[in-house]
């Protein structure tokens, strides 16, 4: 029977099936950072069980971690406790862990994929949503809860229902000055923040194959912003060469099997998918949110909506309650939004490709006035590369602040946060009120038109300057 | 796990959609490494700023089903959404829509999540609002929802129903197949990676 990529993976990994029950999966690699671990490892403490597999297991800090003076001991005592935690757990249990000052440390996301270790047609999972980003070479790669992070260290499985599948497509060639993160926002207020939910989204057509495996990421990233289990891009030439080499893609004959393998794994021509999405790559233009959930976006070209056109009374009562929360007026040209802080950085967009094309629109240029921006590297060998390419000299010279891998102000869980009332351009991935700091308000915007605004000190694409 | 069976308590109409887990518990009450105690990180923003909040409202306080709007737990994996509405003393959500990794989570440690078309959800709040002391049953053996003039079936599947009935957690069900878990093991692909 024909079967799609995500069918595919999925059967691969049954361990048992019963009639009746979820099947139970075998998961071949379990991501572990410290915010969504600690009461895992306490509970395989309390039932006296070990980590089945430490071989597939991976931990580094991340949430938590400060960007600035990373050799202090950190000061909120609280963040202090929940890395000491992890290290604990990690020496206990015999789990690998990159931690603070380690070249391998950073965002889980990106670490993962730059080791080599995200390779297509695994399992993997993590105590995050975004585990999605995995997908992007052709994994099946989902977020989980603590109790499932508990469950994986202690069975390396998961017993899960089965998912519905979903094609976005994207036909065609996206216009210059547009990205993968325009992509994907555009997607999700097509299809709304609950439209993926209960599907593994395939991203296909010429569009997504034209992409780098970065862009593919950022995509892949946000397939949890529209609600859906996972993404997932079928591998081909292009994920090939960048997994080629990295310190644990397969080598020699074991490398050839695994190619042949990978290429078995794209959905079959005759397959159906429970639904599908089209879009046509000619029509995107650069993307911004204006509200307080992702789904709440529009082309930069567009003004603040007016909530009385909203046909649905629910959606009117979120556009509203956005609105003010926001404190934006309907019909405010987004162009001419003003911004305290630029953030560049996050498991969507902190990758090298992202901090390159947006030291391009910076470079020679300076940080508007009043303006504070933050480039914040998605993992220490992104700093490292993006220094060897001088990149930390042209954001410096911009007038930038140039930090340590974490995941900073996407979330706010430690010092890099807004203050009430100010507002951002973020390359991050989600624009929920006070999600970057209490009282905060939030644009997702790409790298590009962080970049611009950066200069412009309004919402602008590089077309702009 | 605590067993589930039928719940009967008063309910907590939260008109909104897209509660976002951010919202449920913001990331600074996720720094603690224990697994009790997140009573006071729900809705902490909403709680703060605004002193009408339903959860501020006297005539709601000991409400343990939660009313709310499609789209329910959106956002991140953080289990700790599940264990403040948990530790506050909410025993099911009800809700058009909810979020799947929320789902999931909740299902799992024995909060009942339950889905019912909007036009019941709009009923249940009409009816708590007019007269907040309302109490609201959540039937898990009959898989029903019954509060006064209104009897509602919703779905679940059996072996989750079973699970949460019998209060099982999944780890001890798991590790009954070791067996087929270390059988397949030897089946992997010998190229896969390992991080030691
Ligand atoms: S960068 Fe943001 S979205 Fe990504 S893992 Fe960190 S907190 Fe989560």
């Amino acid at each position: 029977m024909a079967r799609t990529m995500a069918e595919k993976v999925w059967e691969e990994h049954v361990v048992r099936r019963a009639e009746g029950e979820p099947d139970l999966l075998y998961i071949d690699l379990h991501l572990v950072h410290e915010v969504t671990s600690p009461q895992a490892f306490e509970g395989l403490r309390l039932a006296d069980r070990a980590v089945r597999r430490p071989d597939l297991t991976i931990a580094t800090e991340d949430h938590n971690v400060p960007t600035e003076n990373i050799l202090l001991p950190i000061a909120d005592p609280v963040s202090r406790t929940q890395i000491e935690t992890l290290r604990k757990n990690a020496s206990d249990f015999g789990v690998r862990l990159h931690p603070m000052g380690d070249i391998e440390q950073g965002i889980v996301h990106v670490v993962g994929p730059q080791l080599g270790l995200t390779q297509p047609g695994m399992t993997i999972v993590c105590g995050d949503s975004h585990t999605s980003t995995h997908g992007a070479f052709g994994a099946l790669a989902f977020g989980i809860g603590t109790s499932q992070v508990e469950h994986v260290l202690a069975t390396q499985t998961l017993p899960m229902t089965p998912f519905k599948t979903m094609a976005v497509t994207v036909n065609g060639t996206l216009p210059s000055g547009v990205t993968s993160k325009d992509v994907i926002l555009a997607v999700i207020a097509r299809i709304g923040t609950g439209g993926g939910q209960g599907y593994v989204i395939e991203y296909r057509g010429e569009a997504i194959r034209q992409l780098s495996m970065e862009a593919r990421m950022t995509i892949c990233n946000m397939s949890i912003e529209a609600g859906a289990r996972a993404g997932m891009i079928a591998p081909d030439e292009t994920t090939f060469d960048y997994i080629k080499g990295r310190p644990h893609a397969p080598t020699g004959a074991d490398w050839d099997a695994a190619v042949e393998h990978w290429r078995s794994l794209r959905t079959d021509d005759e397959a159906v998918f429970d639904a599908e999405v089209v879009l046509d790559a000619a029509e995107l233009s650069p993307f911004v949110t204006w509200g307080t959930n992702p789904g709440q976006g529009l082309p930069l070209d567009a003004s603040v909506p007016d909530p009385a056109d909203f046909a649905d009374p629910t959606e009117r009562a979120a556009a509203e309650k956005a609105l003010a929360y926001m404190d934006l007026a309907p019909g405010v040209r987004l162009r001419d939004v003003r911004v305290d802080t630029v953030f560049l950085g996050s498991c969507t967009n902190g990758r090298i490709e992202d901090l390159r094309s947006a030291a391009e629109v910076i470079r020679g240029r300076r940080v508007a006035d009043g303006v504070r921006m933050l480039v914040v590297p998605g993992s220490m060998r992104v700093k490292e590369q993006a220094a060897a390419e001088g990149l930390d000299e042209v954001f410096r010279a911009a007038g930038a602040e140039w930090r340590e891998a974490g995941c900073s102000m996407c979330l706010g869980m430690n010092p890099d946060q807004l203050k009430p009332g100010e507002r951002s351009a973020s390359t991050s991935n989600r624009n929920f009120e006070g999600r970057q700091g209490k009282g905060g308000r939030t644009h997702l915007v790409s790298p590009l038109v962080a970049a611009a605004t950066a200069v412009r000190g309004t919402l602008s694409s590089p077309a702009d300057l | 796990m605590e067993k589930f069976t039928v719940h009967t308590g008063r309910a907590v109409p939260l008109r909104h959609s897209n509660v976002d887990t951010d919202q449920i518990i913001p990331a600074v009450y996720l720094k603690r490494v224990a697994r009790t105690g997140f009573e006071d990180g729900l809705f902490a923003a909403w709680r703060a700023a605004d002193p009408d909040f339903v959860l501020n409202r006297p005539e709601y306080a000991g409400g343990t089903v939660l009313v709310a709007g499609p789209d329910f737990g959106t956002g991140s994996s953080r289990e700790h959404a599940v264990w403040a509405l948990q530790d506050y003393g909410f025993k099911a959500v009800i809700a058009p829509r909810f979020a799947d990794i929320f789902r999931g989570n909740s299902l799992k440690g024995g909060l009942l999540t339950v889905l019912l078309p909007q036009d019941v959800v709009e009923r249940l709040w009409a009816l708590v609002e007019a007269d907040p002391s309302t109490e609201v049953t959540v039937d898990l053996v009959a898989r029903e929802v019954r509060a006064p003039g209104v009897t509602e079936p919703f779905e679940l599947d059996d072996y989750t129903r079973w699970r949460l009935m019998e209060g099982l957690d999944d780890i001890a069900l798991t590790l009954r197949h070791t067996d087929a878990i270390a059988d397949y093991e030897t089946r992997r692909k010998p190229w896969l990676p390992v991080t030691q």
